[in-house]
């Protein structure tokens, strides 16, 4: 049994909600996907998320000692305790939008899985190492189709265009280092964020210049969503999310 | 609707291998606008349950088979080479190990 | 164009004994044009089916009230997707594109299994489908599994062995429910009310009634009558009605001791009409939502076929290139 420790608790709450939040848009595309085979990738890629997500709440309920399970993180708290990033929660919006996002956070994901596959906290560890050779397939995908969007027709490429333009602004609180994190990288439980931006910028460069397409030149970044100030959004989200579990307390599924 | 779009997806046959040592084996087939995609359709569609350990893609019409009629003078011939096996060859009684 | 062709006597002879014993028909084998017809009837159906029948169950991904269920869910919507996948390629075998079924499909045309024209109203529905509606499926896809028609066949048996979750899924969740709260028990009660009569529909009609299966049974396609399956299914599921303390709305229920079976009352074919012929609670928003799906991937599919030829363009260039460079060279 672990010992209760509350910054450990949310800074894995902020790993898992992002996984959720973007694992619970990605599914909303079932049986909705512009070919059969990309409806199953996509299905695939949610499916890893929600895993993900799964594994690290069920740790952090462990971390935090207050009972509380991956359901209880999932089901039972409102918008003002998710700790994910505004860019996961935006809506699912078209296909370039969809797959933009998967990139952009994918590739901050394999940086992110990385470093925390050295976490000096074994079950974190090995969270990332499972969950890097996911996000690496994730980028691979959503890279190809960043191509093939920004590289297409006159349409694709402005939808893709138009995708970077409204998530761009969002990316910048990917890598804002939480200040109440600082005591767990000096210990090694997590890493710091703000570090890995130079090597996404570098690999996000080198994949939107083979699909023509140029980040936005704004440099304002939103954030909120790590000390739990969301976006409208997320409360619709979880509206539908939360409904089922919520109208039946203490039941068992 | 036009839909130029997928009806000129070409047809990919995808062919896996199950596990180490073993010889790739016809699974399925999938839409792909060009191999890379069709890998990693193939990859999704056919290899959700740990069902490769690796994956070809071959174009549909990059494949030349046999027809039904080719059937007699291809395959019957083979029919009475029975030299071809070693249970055609007799082996003195006292030989256990050969 | 069917049905009309005189086919050679000899041919057909030959083909009627290979069906005979039970060999595989493989795609560049000659055929009775009614054969391949048939077959490509039947198979667009089923993958029409598949591909529909993600709509219903996929409108409780995000509503499923715990995380291994909401995996479990989309794991399961998602194979219904690769199913439908493999009856196309399937299909694909006998010379029709699959772009045309999907089209045909769009166009309110083709016909598909009609229980996925009812809506889900409540989680429980997700039990009762997973249960009743794959259990039917199971039924009727093990017999395909042994259809005469190579390809067809080798998809049911990659779909039966990726299906047997299917149904556990849901019979899992029936059983969560009836032991859960009240509140629980009577959503799966009332499930199961509104779902046992259509699931019994999903076999066809009585055999006598059928227009299409005795030939099919006659070319091996199917090998067991639609009403044969039914009365499998039935005293499959009777049993396991039973086991989760839940009750199948059919005041004449009876048991038949000389045969084994269980006798239902009469089912409501007039109902089963009615939603065939497109007037099920969810037959045009169904179709609407597949119509919709479609024309937003539109560009998606033109972008990367455009891609692609942009490529393939490219490349062109480049070995010209080449190969103009390797002759001055020289």
């Amino acid at each position: 049994m672990t010992a209760p420790n509350p910054a450990f608790f949310t800074a894995l709450a902020r790993l898992g909600d992002d996984r959720l939040v973007l694992g619970h848009r990605t599914s909303e595309w079932c049986g909705h996907a512009p070919i059969l085979e990309e409806d199953i990738a996509l299905a695939n890629i949610a499916l890893d998320l929600i895993g993900q997500a799964n594994l690290l709440l069920q740790h952090a309920g462990a971390v935090e000692g207050a009972g509380r399970d991956q359901d209880a993180l999932a089901f039972l708290r409102d918008a003002m305790d998710f700790r994910n990033v505004l860019l996961c929660e935006l809506p699912r919006g078209d296909f370039a939008v969809t797959i933009t996002r998967h990139f952009l956070h994918g590739l901050f994901s394999v940086l992110q899985w990385e470093a925390l596959s050295r976490s000096t906290d074994d079950t974190l560890a090995g969270i990332a190492a499972k969950a890097l050779k996911e996000s690496k397939y994730h980028v691979r995908h959503a890279g190809e189709w960043v191509i093939r969007l920004g590289d297409g027709t006159d349409e694709s490429r402005r939808r893709a265009q138009d995708a970077l333009n409204l998530l761009w602004p969002y990316t910048g609180e990917l890598f804002m280092q939480p200040a109440d994190e600082a005591g767990l990288v000096a210990a090694g439980l997590t890493a710091d964020v703000s570090q890995l931006e130079p090597a996404w910028r570098a690999q996000a460069d080198g994949v939107l210049q083979r699909a023509t397409l140029t980040p936005p030149a704004t440099t304002w970044m939103q954030r909120g969503g790590r000390d739990g100030r969301h976006t409208e959004h997320l409360g619709h989200m979880l509206a539908e999310m939360q409904i089922v579990a919520r109208s039946h307390p203490g039941a068992q599924w | 609707m036009s839909d130029a779009g997928e009806r000129s997806w070409p047809l990919w046959e995808v062919f896996g291998q199950e596990g180490d040592g073993e010889a790739h084996q016809h699974m399925g087939s999938v839409h792909a606008c060009d191999a890379e995609q069709a890998l990693q359709f193939a990859r999704d569609v056919y290899a959700r349950r740990n069902e490769a350990i690796s994956l070809w893609v071959v174009p549909s019409a990059a494949i030349t088979a046999s027809t039904p009629e080719d059937m007699g003078p291809f395959f019957d011939p083979a029919n009475d080479k029975a030299y071809r096996h070693p249970q055609f060859y007799k082996v003195p009684k006292g030989v256990k190990v050969f | 164009m069917t049905g009309t062709v005189a086919e050679d006597p000899a041919r057909l002879a030959e083909f009627e004994a290979r069906i005979a014993a039970d060999q595989s028909i493989e795609p560049k084998d000659w055929m009775p044009e009614r054969y391949r017809s048939q077959l490509v009837r039947m198979m667009s159906q089923h993958a029409h089916s598949e591909v529909v029948g993600m709509l219903p169950e996929g409108n409780w991904i995000t509503r499923a009230p715990s995380l291994r269920r909401k995996m479990i869910l989309l794991a399961k919507v998602q194979d219904e997707g690769g199913h439908g996948l493999y009856i196309y390629c399937g299909t694909e075998t006998l010379g029709v594109d699959r772009h045309d079924l999907v089209q045909q499909l769009l166009d309110g045309k083709a016909k598909y299994s009609s229980i996925f024209n009812y809506p889900t109203l409540s989680w429980a529905d997700i039990g009762a489908i997973g249960w009743l509606v794959d259990g039917a499926a199971i039924v009727n896809q093990t017999m395909l599994a042994k259809a005469s028609y190579g390809p067809y066949a080798r998809a049911m048996v990659r779909i039966c062995k990726e299906e047997n979750f299917h149904k556990r899924q849901g019979y899992e969740i029936m059983a969560t429910l009836s032991r859960g709260t009240p509140a629980q028990k009577a959503m799966a009660q009332e499930s199961l009310n509104r779902w046992w009569w259509p699931s019994l529909m999903m076999f066809g009609p009585h055999d006598k009634d059928s227009s299409n299966s005795d030939e099919l049974m006659k070319w091996g396609v199917k090998r067991k009558s639609n009403d044969e399956l039914r009365q499998r299914f039935i005293n499959l599921t009777i049993a396991q009605v039973k086991a989760i303390d839940l009750t199948v709305p059919d005041p004449d229920l009876r048991y038949d001791e000389a045969s084994g079976d269980w006798i239902t009352g009469p089912i409501d074919w007039d109902e089963f009409w009615r939603v065939v012929k497109g007037n099920g609670p969810c037959n045009g928003e169904r179709i609407a939502a597949r119509r919709k799906a479609h024309a937003e991937g539109e560009w998606v599919r033109e972008a990367a076929t455009a891609f692609a030829e942009k490529q393939q363009r490219d490349n062109r260039a480049t070995t010209d290139t080449q190969q103009t460079a390797g002759a001055t060279d020289e």
